[in-house]
């Protein structure tokens, strides 16, 4: 299991369980379940861990596929550094989030998915991983006319006369396809589609 | 779209008789718990969300039998075997097995979400009514005794006020066997999707093994008969309809009516699920005794790339062409089998694959092969498994497109062919082959072009030149490539693989290709083949809608996928 990125799995159980949280919150809070509070409490718990998880971390080895729009919350994320960088504070970070939604049978479901996601960021963190954000490549403007600085000032050297004549004596002997000064090495088809 | 219906009628007609099963299974459970008079009392304390749990629960059931059924390999290919006399389109549903387990999946989470949120309500609403002490009916009901001395003809699970749902659901069979089953379905799921799936085989391989926890806890679920109803016995002596309303005078002698008594539900999930779980038993006892007959390697060859090519035997061994194989490596890890594309001819006297390093596992078994100072690691091989390209050979006229390694079923098949022109096999249904080789780098082609140039000799030595035409692109290329290429344009062999068809760079514009063919073979049936990207799928599958004409006598156009 040498290249098992852990974090990776970790994040997306991170992201379901955010769901899970927000989802039995609203059931409780709706129901006007006992102890209901701990349903509203689930649910804002529950939409923090989807914002923090969504953006996807950048891969070690091989390229990483984004999720869509995930750029603006990569921003946002980026800017607590390593504070989100660090994957023992998200380890944390996450079984405290999920103590509270323990209390209330709505959300304990979600309580487990969080500590198990917890427990997975624990080992990544341990095997040393790191969330690194995916930045956008920056488009490489094609450098159109970079090289050309002035028009040229002398003609372009030709061979003398006598070994100019050649090449036109071959053409008339051999008689060969291509008719006109220009023998193109690569035969150009015009193509009228 | 008329050319969409026809390729896809009878996907779409299975999808929609599952999906009508469902919503019927759904309705009919729903209005027997809504409106029988078994559980009018019941109705009283939950709700309709009773109906709604019962309703989900038995979709649940039809879903979980059906999970097993499609990753049994094994019999999918017997299916695929037997149904030869079958026509083309039903077999070829055979190779959605994948896609149909992740629809059941889904379906199962979306009933799962259903039945949790309505046995929540259901908690809730016990919990409130056992705490109730308004003289009610729900809170006379809840009262009933738990005593089994007094017959045990409860109807409020929660036996007492200071008891909460938690207590309840951790310590009865169903809330505890429930809570483990929605935790394996999630880790399962969290730990399949594509992204996972593709970069680290191992995690989604071993996690997904929790359906085993799956499939005990549910079987065991519903044994203690939370789901209470009214006896026949009670319903009898004092129905519902007579005795609801005089519920205050239940316990008066005069009174003609009785207190209700209940009785649970049976467990019916185990009956659901039984025959697949056989099924699925029978499926890895006959993987587990394929793996281990003995396997001899009787040659490994690296080839540039890093791409490992091993020849074996086994025992009573054979395939068709474009196969597939489990292989598993004791040595480097017990309980993985990883799935390889068979790239000999059924003809040759040993069977071989071709791997390059896609992860953990290939990479430490390159390394072992490696290694040529200690002995050959064992290797153990479940299969063969059909596939589409078993199809190849019953079309006119073939048009085969690999993406990278992505090559190797077509590689059998090209092998097969040469191997039936050798024996001047008239049988032979293909007329015309088209081979497409999309790849990035030219160290990958080096092992594929012997065969490539042995065919071209046979070709010419038997006067069919036209009988295979094959184009190479490469999509890596760069400017000193193109360069070397356009310098050395008069040579008759392509200066990258020594072919005499020269290798074109970028990406095959599909639009030309698929009207060229059409108007060669205006009144053909055309099988298309990929095992590639899903991008590609996608334009190549456009292109076979767009190039097919409506007149069934005329061009059609069958993609056929591989999927893994």
């Amino acid at each position: 299991m040498g290249q098992i990125e852990w974090a990776m799995w970790a994040n997306e159980q991170a992201l379901a369980s955010g769901l899970i949280l927000i989802t039995g919150g609203i059931v409780a809070t709706a129901g006007h379940f006992t102890q209901w509070y701990f349903g509203a409490y689930s649910i804002v718990a529950g939409v923090f861990v989807c914002l923090l998880e969504y953006p996807r971390g950048k891969r070690k080895k091989g390229s990483t596929m984004e999720r869509c729009g995930q750029k603006y919350m990569t921003a946002v994320v980026k800017l607590f550094g390593p504070l989100t960088r660090n994957y023992y504070i998200r380890a944390i970070l996450h079984l405290l989030l999920s103590v509270p939604a323990g209390f209330l049978l709505a959300t304990i479901l979600g309580t487990a998915c969080l500590a198990i996601a917890s427990g997975i960021y624990l080992l990544a963190a341990v095997r040393g991983e790191q969330w690194t954000p995916i930045e956008p490549k920056p488009r490489e403007r094609p450098h159109v006319g970079g090289t050309i600085k002035q028009p040229p000032s002398n003609p372009p050297p030709r061979p003398p006369a006598e070994a100019r004549k050649k090449p036109s004596e071959e053409a008339e002997a051999a008689e060969g396809p291509s008719a006109g000064p220009q023998d193109n090495p690569i035969p150009v088809t015009d193509e009228i589609v | 779209m008329g050319n969409w219906v026809v390729n896809h009628c009878f996907s779409v007609l299975f999808l929609a008789v599952w999906l009508g099963l469902n919503v019927f299974l759904f309705v009919d459970a729903f209005l027997k718990y809504e409106k029988a008079d078994k559980y009018y009392y019941t109705r009283k304390i939950l709700g309709s969300t009773l109906a709604c749990a019962r309703a989900s629960a038995l979709c649940l059931n039809f879903n979980s039998m059906l999970i097993l059924l499609p990753v049994c390999r094994n019999l999918l290919s017997f299916l695929r075997g037997t149904c030869s006399f079958c026509s083309r389109t039903l077999r070829k549903q055979l190779d959605h097995n994948l896609t149909f387990h992740k629809l059941v999946a889904y379906m199962i989470c979306l009933h799962t979400a259903i039945h949790i949120i309505a046995h929540l309500f259901n908690f809730d609403c016990y919990s409130r009514s056992r705490q109730a002490t308004d003289g009610s009916l729900a809170s006379i009901l809840s009262g009933l005794s738990h005593d089994e001395k007094k017959g045990g003809s409860w109807l409020n699970p929660i036996q007492s006020p200071n008891m909460t749902v938690e207590y309840v659901t951790f310590t009865s069979i169903a809330g505890l066997t429930g809570v483990i089953m929605t935790i394996a379905l999630i880790l399962m799921v969290t730990s399949a999707t594509e992204f996972i799936r593709r970069s680290y085989f191992e995690v989604f391989w071993y996690t997904h093994h929790l359906f085993i926890f799956y499939i005990l806890a549910l079987g065991i679920h519903g044994i203690g008969g939370i789901v209470r109803g009214q006896t026949e016995k009670s319903m009898n002596e004092s129905h519902p309809c007579k005795c609801a309303e005089s519920f205050e005078m239940w316990d008066d002698h005069d009174s003609h009516c009785r207190r209700p008594e209940f009785e649970g539900h049976p467990a019916e999930s185990w009956k659901w699920i039984l025959a697949p779980v056989i099924l699925y038993i029978c499926e890895r006892i006959l993987r587990f005794y394929r793996s281990q007959q003995k396997v001899v390697i009787t040659k490994v060859v690296m080839h540039p790339s890093k791409v490992l090519e091993l020849q074996m035997n086994k025992r009573g061994f054979s395939m068709e062409v474009g196969q597939y194989i489990f292989i598993n490596c004791p040595s480097i890890s017990l309980l993985e089998w990883h799935p390889f594309t068979l790239t000999s001819a059924p003809e040759e006297d040993f069977f071989s694959i071709h791997i390059r390093v896609a992860g953990d596992w290939t990479e430490n078994l390159i390394r072992a092969f490696e290694q040529q100072y200690s002995t050959i690691p064992r290797i153990e091989v479940d299969g063969p498994f059909g596939t589409a390209s078993e199809d190849v050979l019953q079309y006119e006229v073939a048009v085969l497109v690999g993406a990278g390694i992505g090559v190797t079923p077509f590689a059998s098949i090209l092998k097969s062919i040469w191997y039936k022109f050798q024996c001047a096999d008239h049988n032979l249904k293909t007329k015309k082959i088209y081979f497409y080789w999309i790849c990035r780098e030219t160290g990958a082609f080096s092992w594929f072009n012997d065969l490539l140039t042995s065919l071209e000799q046979e070709m010419e030595e038997l006067g069919k030149v036209d009988f295979l035409n094959y184009r190479l692109f490469l999509t890596g290329w760069d400017s000193n490539i193109v360069g070397h290429a356009a310098l050395n344009f008069d040579k008759a062999t392509d200066i990258l693989t020594g072919l005499k068809q020269k290798t074109s760079f970028g990406r095959p514009m599909w639009d030309n290709e698929f009207s060229k063919i059409a108007t060669s073979h205006p009144k053909s049936v055309v099988g298309v083949f990929l095992c590639g990207p899903q991008t590609l799928a996608k334009s190549l599958r456009k292109c076979c809608h767009r190039y097919s004409s409506l007149d069934p006598r005329k061009v059609q156009f069958y993609f056929n996928k591989e999927n893994f």
